[in-house]
């Protein structure tokens, strides 16, 4: 019978089945959408290098695991590979390890840890984060943007007619070289989004909604991330808090105007956004609402003010925070749990916000379709009861069995209806 | 005074702790004391991290106030320093994966526990464990993880392991945050755990079965 449906007739079914949990309404079944990463790859029998520098056979890839597991939302490969091989090797990108570049060509890439601003900067980047972006953090991330260094501040423009005669700067001969570089770089960038666009369009007219296209960070994990390092975040918290407090809320509306944009842009209200700095462990709950929370608050405030839906992508443990990120309007948001007790989420935020996982990524591994199954029952019997949930892998899906993929998704259309 | 530096450190207050051993030592006393009291504070750090009143930060910074006095009082020290070590105990992240952070706060527990630890680093192929433990004759090998590429590098790790014939002399444990005991079963380690405190425990536990 799903046959003798029309793609568009698909589309909305889904959506509103996704929308439907979203506003903790109950939908006609539980919603299934198996958070993709180069399980994409993997499962169409292409290498992560592959996915990294093919992007035909990328996109051939999603679209194949797309169609063959039909899920009610996808993954966006946009969310997985932020950014193609070629354009990471043309800026010499230090920031992580990619296939073939310091990781293997069958494994995904990986963060490379280090203070790329120091602990000393902080000033710098509150007072000016765009001239501190270009002159100061962009040599030390683009092996290409080296040269830049040697630009004067970006501000000494403002002078109009007494600064049009510093355009020299740009042409010392090393400038020169890495601008041309950055432009090549660009042109092969917007090759590879072209053709990830036309997977959205191609897939949606195929009846398939996407998990999301926009991104935003908690600003703690913006700084923490990419700028001080896990180690220099953690010890900012002691030796320099009111620098740090102050640097996410000068990061805050920049996450927020980018997100809204890019939201805007693409017709998909859902921001994705992963939290990764705020767990259980990785600091006390005093700190969590000291510096991660407050601006986490405000970005997803913030995002649903724009008419928009944040999906907390939500790793590690979260069991100590739940009463905490309790505090925000109900039924517009998605929180998205890893290693969280999901069935106390749900009893602690189920009346506030949409519940997403709840799937081991180590069963989908190491288990058998039977444990997938028993695993999923009780996921739609306690977390799917009245709605407000949607299945998933707790993690991103990188590695799994095929097989337990399936019956993830088959039995919860099956089994996930609400009568 | 020797009070107040266990407690200064082992509370993290950096400057009031560094400013107590410029003391000390302007007074003439001896680095090596320093260096204990230092010892004996991380200890207290140790225990209220098991008792989860600290979290990996406050051992980030403990480790960091450690270093800066370690720096200050080395100068002074005459003639090496010898600590007791309990058992040895080798670990690394496996091969593919290059997250050190869990892995490093487990060397830095198993360390104040009083166990030589050789730390491998990242990215460790399976005969770099193998060179390491005949070399030094641990026991015990940790092998960490972060990402699920691991779990196959870590049975991959066991499995040359056990073709050198070394697997019945050592006990194997893995670790990081996806480990459970579908995947400690599935790689064919001894134990598993998702925390620091949990490898000093089953390190304690098999260095006490001699």
């Amino acid at each position: 019978m799903i046959e003798e449906k029309t793609p568009e007739e698909l589309l909305q079914e889904r959506t509103k089945r996704v929308e439907d949990a979203v506003q903790l309404k109950v939908p006609d079944r539980v919603p299934v959408a198996p958070n993709f990463g180069f399980f994409y790859a993997k499962y169409a029998g292409i290498t992560p290098e592959e996915a990294h520098y093919d992007y035909d056979k990328w996109a051939m890839a999603v679209k194949k695991t797309v169609l063959d597991f039909q899920p009610d939302m996808f993954v966006s490969p946009r969310m997985i590979l932020l950014a193609p091989g070629p354009v990471l090797d043309m800026v010499d990108f230090k920031q992580i390890k990619w296939p073939g570049h310091g990781v293997s060509s069958n494994h995904s890439f990986q963060f490379v840890e280090e203070e790329y601003m120091k602990a000393e900067e902080y000033d710098a980047f509150i007072e000016d984060p765009s001239d501190y972006i270009i002159r100061t953090y962009l040599p030390r991330i683009y092996g290409v943007a080296e040269p830049f260094k040697m630009l004067p501040p970006l501000s000494s423009m403002m002078v109009g007619y007494a600064a049009v005669h510093l355009t020299a700067a740009l042409a010392r001969p090393e400038v020169t070289n890495a601008i041309e570089t950055l432009s090549k770089a660009g042109a092969e960038s917007m090759r590879w989004r072209s053709i990830m666009d036309s997977i959205h369009e191609e897939l949606g007219g195929m009846g398939f909604p996407s998990c999301a296209q926009a991104i935003a960070e908690a600003p703690y994990d913006v700084i923490g991330d990419f700028l001080r390092g896990t180690r220099g975040v953690m010890l900012d918290m002691y030796r320099r808090p009111d620098k740090l407090i102050e640097a996410t809320e000068r990061v805050l509306p920049m996450q927020l105007q980018a997100a809204v944009f890019i939201a805007k842009r693409s017709g998909n209200p859902r921001v994705f956004i992963p939290l990764h700095k705020g767990a259980d462990g990785f600091m006390s709950l005093e700190q969590f609402k000291t510096f991660y929370w407050p601006t986490l608050h405000k970005l997803i405030t913030g995002l649903i003010d724009e008419g928009l839906t944040p999906w907390l992508f939500i790793e590690a443990d979260y069991t100590s925070r739940l009463e905490t990120i309790r505090d925000i309007p109900k039924g517009k948001a998605i929180y998205h749990f890893e290693l969280t007790d999901i069935f106390k989420a749900k009893e602690v935020l189920g009346d506030v916000a949409c519940i997403r996982g709840g799937v081991p990524i180590s069963l989908l591994c190491t288990g058998v379709p039977q444990e997938v199954k028993d695993c999923c029952k009780k996921l739609i019997d306690v977390v799917g009861r009245g709605g407000g949930f949607i299945m998933d892998a707790g993690s991103v899906i990188d590695e799994a069995k095929p097989e337990n993929i399936r019956v993830m998704v088959d039995f919860t259309k099956e089994y996930g209806v609400y009568g | 005074m020797a009070e107040d530096l266990v407690k200064t450190i082992a509370d993290l207050h950096e400057e009031e702790a560094l400013r107590i051993v410029e003391e000390r030592l302007q007074a003439g006393e001896d680095a090596f004391k320093i260096l204990e009291d230092s010892r004996n504070a991380m200890e207290i750090v140790g225990k209220r991290f098991e008792n989860r009143e600290y979290f990996i930060p406050d051992l980030v910074y403990s480790g960091e106030i450690l270093q800066e006095i370690a720096e200050i009082v080395k100068p002074k020290l005459t003639g090496a320093i010898e600590f007791e070590r309990l058992d040895k105990v080798i670990i690394g992240t496996v091969a593919g994966d290059i997250h050190d952070i869990g892995k490093n706060i487990v060397t830095f527990m198993l360390d104040i526990n009083g166990f030589e630890v050789y730390d491998l680093g990242v990215d460790v192929p399976a005969q770099k464990f193998i060179e390491k433990a005949e070399e030094t004759q641990a026991r015990i090998i940790g092998l960490s993880g972060l990402l699920t590429l691991a779990f196959e590098s870590m049975k991959e790790t066991i499995e040359v392991i056990r073709g050198t014939g070394l697997r019945d002399k050592v006990k194997i444990m893995i670790g990081g945050g996806q480990i459970n005991d579908e995947v400690r079963k599935y790689t064919g380690a001894d134990a598993f755990g998702t925390d620091a405190m949990s490898a000093v425990l089953l390190v304690k536990d098999w260095a006490g079965e001699k």
